[in-house]
């Protein structure tokens, strides 16, 4: 019945699978940067920054994930020339393109989750912060956004989630994930049920810890209050 | 505006505020202008890449069918997902356990499938099991995949939401001698869905976008798949997609406002009964009061 | 308190209604595609986004050659012009929707091949295309072996570039995209050298008004793709019937006549006509 599989070398299943965990883990990472920043530009006291982050948000989030994946490789890279230091390798451009798109789309979830975040500080500790002192930059680096993060583990576990899923999308651009090969494999087997199971299955062992251990994780550094 | 995070500008900070935006312009402008530039070079800019958008039968023949699946998918798979969400996440909180554990593993489970998965399994199910039309099962298949993996992150966020709830609520109901399910109904339900309305919204904007995911494998033919038949013929693909990303985002956008709305009409008189305030407020409100409340909106599910 | 309750119930009917009117759109007219003669519908598979094969026009029409094939076929077997259901069957859905019975017969350049013919059936060939190369017009590649160090745009799940590099340039790089436009739009801005699939595709496309002058075809016939008209395995009555049919258009000359119509305007020179059953390896 899985005899089929031993026909797909390059990449295997489990291949299939290491680029998906590779892209997730390293889109995961930057979006978490970027869209702290963004957090930190929505609350900043600079007004066009704040528009800034806001229409960003506002824009990025409305967006279906496939478009801005293509985008990345029609307009970044074809028009613009953007070829992420990788103009001969396609596998490496490409790879790195969706995770740009990734990045670019997660940060806006990841923004509003911080945002979220920053919200459950109690309003005594940036108003102690201020009293001794310590700048906006300072108010969030040191007291705000440490107590911020702690407290929102749990709905960042679920865009971590919905990240190892979303990279399904960057099959569009030819990255060899996960679902490029169960995309090649349902062409060529005739056996779509079994062919989705297999990656179902995958994904299931994939998100399912994610999301026990991070939800385990956010009770233990919960800010006890 | 102010806000607990800075102190009111003085005169000096204003100077370096007025600074910091001039720069940030500035360096926004130089990249608008390289952007700009960049497409005018690669002639993507021509009249003729973008008249086919003034004209009516791009819309009529490609564009408006393809918006008409994609609302008509994301509107059913709304009103299914909505109060299955709502019946999953009570379910979760029952005190029986054999209600309880199934329903937690029904909501792991179709959280864990991507949704592309689910649609593709749901597409199968109906060719061998029903009757359904080709024509129409693609929207089946769709509407399906969208309802189970959506209705299992509602029932989370309901879920969430009911737990945020202070137990003087429910204590409360007991009081008065509401049954359990009287309780559910009038008293917690609305709070919570109150409280979680930031985070059902942006639920319901993941809902349109990925009808999307349909037109790729099954052939639905939403708004995504009838813009490559017509890229197709007018040969503007990147004309094309920067018009369906704006015809995404001001839908969105719609969806949000007229969300956000009905959120302020919803809460007006529940200032007192420490109901949850959403994220996307956090801009028209003072952070003290939020400040001790819980955590709960715009949950950024993706 | 009661202005509330109000305004959310006048929202969810407004919801409500929404849907309600969504979903009585797509009842009207739908006939079931299986029955066949009289006064049914047939429903016939073709591309909805390739110029001169099978394109739907913005006028909401159909052209191509695919397109006027099947509607001659579909004249043979007893079905007017307007009792034909146009249905889009993407490249990776062919089998499947002859299998399930959504569709009666597929013409959307479907090259018959011995895995394709374990699982469907063919009628044909009716036309013999070749797979070739599209390049810029002042491109120096003229061979497959100048595609070496050259990067080469397929389409997701297609083979044709694979083999191209497998058997001619090794060295070649392979960017799989999502569709054929996305790969011309990338041809255009210089993101790609080459692109390559049937030479009657690329044709269509080189000829399109946006595109005219810009791109050549290489000319190379790197294989030999046989166009058939798919159906489900095993219905040897519609085999024998499509087959007959297009001997006759053949014969009477509307064969030609559509080559001229459809592929005139791009400058392709096609094959004469295959025999039916003849298959050009």
């Amino acid at each position: 019945m899985f005899d089929f599989l031993s026909k797909y070398d390059d990449p295997s299943v489990l291949g299939a699978f290491w680029v998906t965990i590779q892209l997730t883990v390293l889109s995961a990472i930057g979006s978490l940067i970027w869209g702290t920043f963004l957090a930190a530009m929505r609350v900043s006291p600079v007004p066009l920054m704040r528009g800034f982050g806001t229409a960003y948000v506002n824009i990025v989030r409305n967006i279906p994930l496939t478009v801005i994946i293509v985008f990345t490789s029609l307009g970044l890279a074809d028009i613009f020339g953007m070829t992420m230091g990788a103009s001969e390798d396609f596998a490496v451009k490409n790879f790195r393109l969706a995770l740009l798109g990734l990045v670019a789309y997660t940060a806006a979830f990841v923004c509003e989750a911080i945002r979220s975040g920053i919200n459950t500080v109690p309003v005594g500790q940036a108003e102690a912060a201020r009293a001794i002192g310590l700048s906006f930059s300072q108010v969030l680096r040191l007291v705000v956004l440490p107590q911020a993060f702690r407290s929102v583990i749990g709905p960042l576990a679920n865009v971590l989630i919905a990240l190892t899923k979303n990279t399904t999308v960057a099959a569009a651009i030819g990255v060899a994930e996960a679902a490029l090969l169960m995309k090649e494999m349902i062409e060529n087997e005739a056996q779509t049920l079994l062919i989705g199971a297999i990656f179902a299955f995958g994904f299931v062992v994939l998100t399912l810890p994610t999301g026990l251990i991070l939800g385990w994780l956010s009770k233990r550094l919960a800010v006890k209050r | 505006m102010t806000s607990v995070l800075y102190d009111a500008p003085g005169p000096k900070a204003k100077r370096r505020n007025l600074l910091f935006s001039v720069i940030f312009f500035v360096l926004l402008a130089l990249l608008l202008w390289w952007v700009w530039q960049t497409l005018d070079d690669k002639n993507q800019l021509q009249w003729s890449l973008w008249k086919p958008f003034t004209t009516s039968e791009a819309w009529t023949t490609y564009l408006l069918p393809g918006l008409a699946d994609t609302l008509k998918a994301a509107a059913l798979a709304m009103v299914i997902a909505l109060p299955l969400g709502a019946v999953l996440g009570i379910l979760r909180l029952s005190d029986h356990r054999w209600v309880r554990i199934p329903a937690g593993a029904v909501v792991e489970f179709f959280r864990a499938i991507p949704v592309l998965l689910l649609m593709l399994f749901a597409n199968e199910f109906y060719v061998r099991s029903t009757g359904i039309p080709s024509d129409e099962r693609p929207l089946y298949a769709v509407v399906t995949g969208l309802v189970l993996y959506n209705a299992s992150v509602l029932a989370e966020v309901v879920r969430a939401g009911i737990l945020s709830l202070p137990k003087g609520q429910s204590e409360a109901a007991m009081a008065i001698g509401l049954r359990k399910s009287q309780t559910m109904t009038s008293i917690l339900l609305p709070q919570a869905v109150t409280a979680m309305l930031p985070a059902i919204v942006s639920q319901l904007v993941v809902i349109v976008k990925d009808t999307a995911l349909g037109g790729v494998m099954l052939g639905f033919t939403e708004l995504l798949n009838t813009r490559s038949t017509l890229a197709a013929n007018y040969a503007n693909v990147i004309p094309s997609f920067i018009v369906v990303a704006v015809i995404f985002i001001v839908l969105n956008f719609i969806l949000t406002s007229f969300a956000s709305w009905l959120e302020g009409r919803l809460r007006r008189s529940k200032r007192s009964t420490g109901a949850v305030l959403g994220a996307d407020k956090v801009d028209d409100v003072n952070a003290a009061e939020v400040g001790d409340t819980y955590g709960t909106g715009a949950e950024g599910r993706i | 308190m009661k202005l509330r309750k109000v305004s959310a119930a006048a929202a969810t009917a407004l919801v409500l209604a929404l849907t309600a009117t969504a979903c009585g759109g797509d009842n009207g007219g739908d006939s079931n595609g299986s029955g066949s003669g009289g006064g049914d519908k047939i429903k016939i598979g073709i591309k909805y986004d390739q110029p001169g094969l099978g394109l739907k026009e913005p006028d909401g029409s159909f052209s191509g050659f695919d397109v006027d094939v099947a509607t001659y076929v579909a004249k043979e077997l007893g079905y007017e012009p307007n009792q034909i259901e146009w249905v889009e069957t993407k490249s990776a859905d062919r089998e499947n929707a002859l299998s399930r019975g959504d569709v009666k017969m597929i013409a959307a350049t479907y090259s018959i091949t011995d895995e394709r013919k374990q699982k469907v059936d063919f009628a044909g060939p009716y036309l013999l295309a070749h797979q070739d190369l599209l390049v810029k017009k002042d491109s120096d590649i003229t061979k497959a072996t100048d595609l070496n160090e050259k990067k080469l745009c397929s389409v997701a799940g297609s083979t044709s570039a694979q083999n191209v590099k497998d058997d001619f340039a090794p060295k070649a790089q392979l960017d799989q995209r999502g569709g054929y436009s996305e790969c011309l739009a990338a041809l255009q801005s210089g993101g790609v050298d080459a692109l390559t699939t049937d030479d009657s595709i690329l044709a269509g496309y080189a000829a399109q008004e946006q595109y005219k002058g810009q791109f050549k075809l290489a000319g190379l016939k790197l294989s030999n793709e046989n166009y058939g008209i798919g159906v489900k395995k095993g219905d040897k009555a519609t085999l024998d019937k499509i087959n007959a049919a297009l001997e006759k258009m053949v014969s009477d000359g509307s064969w030609e006549k559509a080559v001229k119509e459809n592929f005139g305007p791009a400058n392709y020179k096609n094959e004469p006509a295959p025999k039916i059953g003849q298959i050009v390896q």
